[in-house]
């Protein structure tokens, strides 16, 4: 017999994994102490932690909370520590917090004497922009979490003529015309589509809508207001700010940009020459701008080009600049996605007989959008963030009022108490969006 | 090749070739760019008929078929599909192609959708089938390639060869009038070759028009009744299998079969 031939006769039992391991000990072992190398580096980044921690710790939390100015704020340090150093002056946000997070939007958009007096029909204050938000909470959820009801989904398709009603008042015909033109140009669509073919129905949708916002809509507001009257108290865009500006800018042009985003990715890999170099001009155009000249552009240049005495919302013109300029990366994201599904994709889909739209909604897009979610979700976070450019254009976002306040004699002086808070404030909701895509993409998981 | 033959007697009662015309194809020529890649190919498909089509890569064979159901245009001579010619109007595409079953060597199901919803998809959003409806057939052709029982997995948990036969499925759950194979065993390990053909045996058993680009002689002898031969983008030899491996008429032929099944 040679050395080779080898038969088991009897199989081996399942024995534990040794103590060193597996559990606390195992793991120390093999992340923080693997080797002497390791453990040096590891007893360095303890000694380093703590370090900045002992720094910071006492800053934030030996801190005076009630004061009503930086001196009044050093004069207590120095009376409870002996020493103005190392200590955070919360008073200033204690002071301001109201004004940070929601600029100078009245508390009662109701005429005063309203609310004076026997205190009949008064709401709470800031009721106006947090129904906004809560609503915006009510309106996300369903988008966000496949297993709500579906009927919330109502609220979502609601919310966009709600919410400006909501923030800036007036008359609830104004929101509802605006609503009604992508109703008729939806009617346009399936009128023009078995006369003239898809294509040029597609046009009717988009123009007809445009005429009717352009000449009717505002006259056949101004009737129904006429007939039935149902506003609310106005509030002018100048006394928007805080983070309420900066969420509301940041939603807008978030909600906005993905559907652009999409038609603009599909118009760049489009057959049809015209519809790609408009696209791939748009694209090309936006992203070859600092976001900055486009939001001066926005303030500035606008105004000169519009014809004498026309209003047009500085708010409504930062909305659509910023919208544009997401929309643009977002196209990008979405191209890369859309490059990296494999050709048999589009063959499936065109072998069983589903025409672009289909092929685009059920197979294309679900797997692009899936394969693109780290891409979109950082130019969300990035577009959240730019906001806070709105500042240069003299928009009250918090950064802007962080100069506000500080122009204030009470607070000249302060940066690092307003900057934290913002920036906390800033972090909360980048990190929610951040960990929501990793939920997604476990959640979208589909292989082994 | 003839491990991989079928180990069962094949029912050939219901295997007739009828007088209808499936396809029609005359002096079909076309180009990727400058290079002529389909050379006046005329070829007339019965309704019925089982035809292999072979050749050493790069002969066209794939994309004669692909031109079929127009993932490929042609530029030059006509096809036509069911009495459809296929010009470049989307509607007569579309429903040629859904009338024209395919099944890819990369199977190429929709990874986002469980098996399910793979096979029923088209039928909801093209045919319009109502949903219960879908399902039903879906569970029905699903069960006649023995996996039902993996219909609400995703495709990415399934072998090769139990994707390529859901590939099928979703395909017969349109009912398709004609079957186009594109090389649907060459991304396979053996054992799942086998479980393939079977399937694929099975529907040419019930009278289904196949075209199919393949490798597998063994299914081309058993189960064809005309075996193509391309070469360099034209049609070499077409003949019964039985004549077609036995005695071959052109060199190129005689050179291609010693090839593959001199081993």
């Amino acid at each position: 017999m040679s050395d080779t031939s080898f038969v088991r006769t009897e199989m081996l039992p399942e024995k534990d994994p040794p103590a060193t391991s597996v559990g606390a000990i195992g793991w120390a072992r093999a992340n923080l102490f693997d080797g002497w190398f390791n453990s040096v580096l590891t007893i360095l980044s303890l000694a380093f932690i703590w370090y900045v921690l002992a720094g910071v710790i006492p800053w934030v939390f030996q801190s005076v909370w009630n004061a009503t100015s930086l001196t009044e704020c050093r004069e207590i340090m120095s009376e409870t520590w002996g020493s103005t150093h190392g200590h955070a002056c919360w008073g200033v946000i204690n002071d301001r917090w109201l004004q940070l997070l929601y600029g100078f939007y009245p508390p009662y958009p109701v005429t005063p004497d309203v609310n004076a007096g026997d205190g009949t029909g008064m709401l709470p204050a800031y009721f106006r922009p947090n129904l906004a938000f809560v609503l915006l909470l009510v309106a996300i959820s369903p988008v966000l979490f496949t297993n709500l009801p579906r009927k919330l989904l109502i609220v979502s398709a609601a919310y966009p003529f709600l919410m400006p009603w909501l923030m800036w008042g007036g008359s609830i015909w104004g929101p509802v015309m605006v609503a009604a033109g992508f109703g008729i140009g939806f009617l346009a669509y399936r009128i023009v589509n078995p006369l003239a073919g898809s294509l040029t129905a597609i046009i009717a949708a988009i123009f007809v809508p445009i005429i009717w916002w352009l000449t009717l809509a505002g006259p056949v507001a101004g009737v129904l207001e006429g007939i039935v009257s149902i506003s609310i108290p106005e509030v002018e865009s100048r006394r928007f700010g805080g983070f309420m500006l900066s969420i509301l800018i940041g939603v807008v042009a978030i909600g906005c940009s993905l559907p652009i985003g999409i038609f603009l990715a599909l118009g760049r890999q489009s057959d049809l020459l015209i519809v790609k170099s408009l696209c791939v001009g748009f694209i090309e155009f936006i992203r070859g701008v600092p976001l900055i000249t486009l939001l001066f552009v926005a303030s500035v240049l606008l105004n000169i080009f519009l014809p004498p005495g026309t209003e047009f919302d500085i708010i409504l013109r930062v909305l659509i600049m910023v919208t544009l300029f997401a929309a643009a990366y977002m196209a990008e994201v979405i191209r890369g996605g859309l490059a990296a599904l494999p050709k048999g994709q589009y063959e499936g889909a065109d072998s069983l007989g589903l025409n672009y739209w289909q092929a685009q909604r059920l197979i294309i897009m679900p797997q692009a959008l899936k394969i693109s979610i780290p891409g979109i979700v950082s130019t969300f976070i990035g577009v959240f963030k730019d906001t806070t450019l709105v500042s240069i254009i003299g928009l009250l976002d918090p950064l802007g009022l962080s100069n506000a306040i500080r122009a204030d004699a009470a607070w000249n002086g302060i940066y690092w108490e307003l900057f934290a808070f913002i920036a906390v404030l800033f972090f909360v909701f980048c990190f929610s969006m951040s960990r929501y895509s990793m939920y997604l993409e476990r959640k979208l998981h589909t292989g082994h | 090749m003839s491990e991989l033959m079928s180990d069962r007697e094949i029912d050939r009662s219901k295997m007739k070739v009828s007088d209808e015309v499936a396809i029609e194809i005359t002096n079909m020529n076309k180009w990727y760019g400058t290079f002529h890649v389909l050379r006046d190919i005329n070829l007339t498909v019965n309704q019925g008929e089982r035809i292999v089509i072979a050749g050493p890569s790069g002969s066209g064979k794939s994309t004669l078929i692909r031109c079929i159901n127009r993932l490929e245009e042609h530029q030059e001579g006509s096809i036509v599909v069911d009495g459809t010619e296929l010009t470049s109007d989307l509607k007569n595409i579309d429903k040629i192609r859904s009338e024209v079953g395919m099944c890819f060597q990369h199977f190429n199901l929709f990874p986002h959708l469980t098996i399910l919803e793979n096979c029923t998809l088209a039928p909801i959003w093209v045919r319009k089938t109502p949903r219960k409806e879908a399902e039903e057939t879906a569970m029905h052709f699903l069960e006649k390639v023995k996996i039902p029982d993996q219909a609400l997995k995703y495709p990415g948990q399934l072998s090769g060869g139990q994707q390529q036969r859901v590939a099928i499925a979703r395909s017969l759950c349109m009912r398709p009038r004609i079957m186009l194979f594109d090389e649907p065993t060459s991304a396979l390990d053996p054992e799942m070759i086998k479980e393939v053909l079977d399937t694929m045996i099975e529907l040419a058993e019930e009278g289904m028009t196949m075209l199919c680009v393949t490798h597998e002689m063994g299914f081309a002898r058993q189960v064809a009744n005309r075996v193509i031969f391309m070469d360099q983008g034209q049609i070499v030899e077409q003949n019964e299998p039985e004549e077609f491996f036995n005695n071959p008429k052109s060199d190129r032929t005689k050179l291609f079969l010693s090839q593959i099944l001199g081993h």
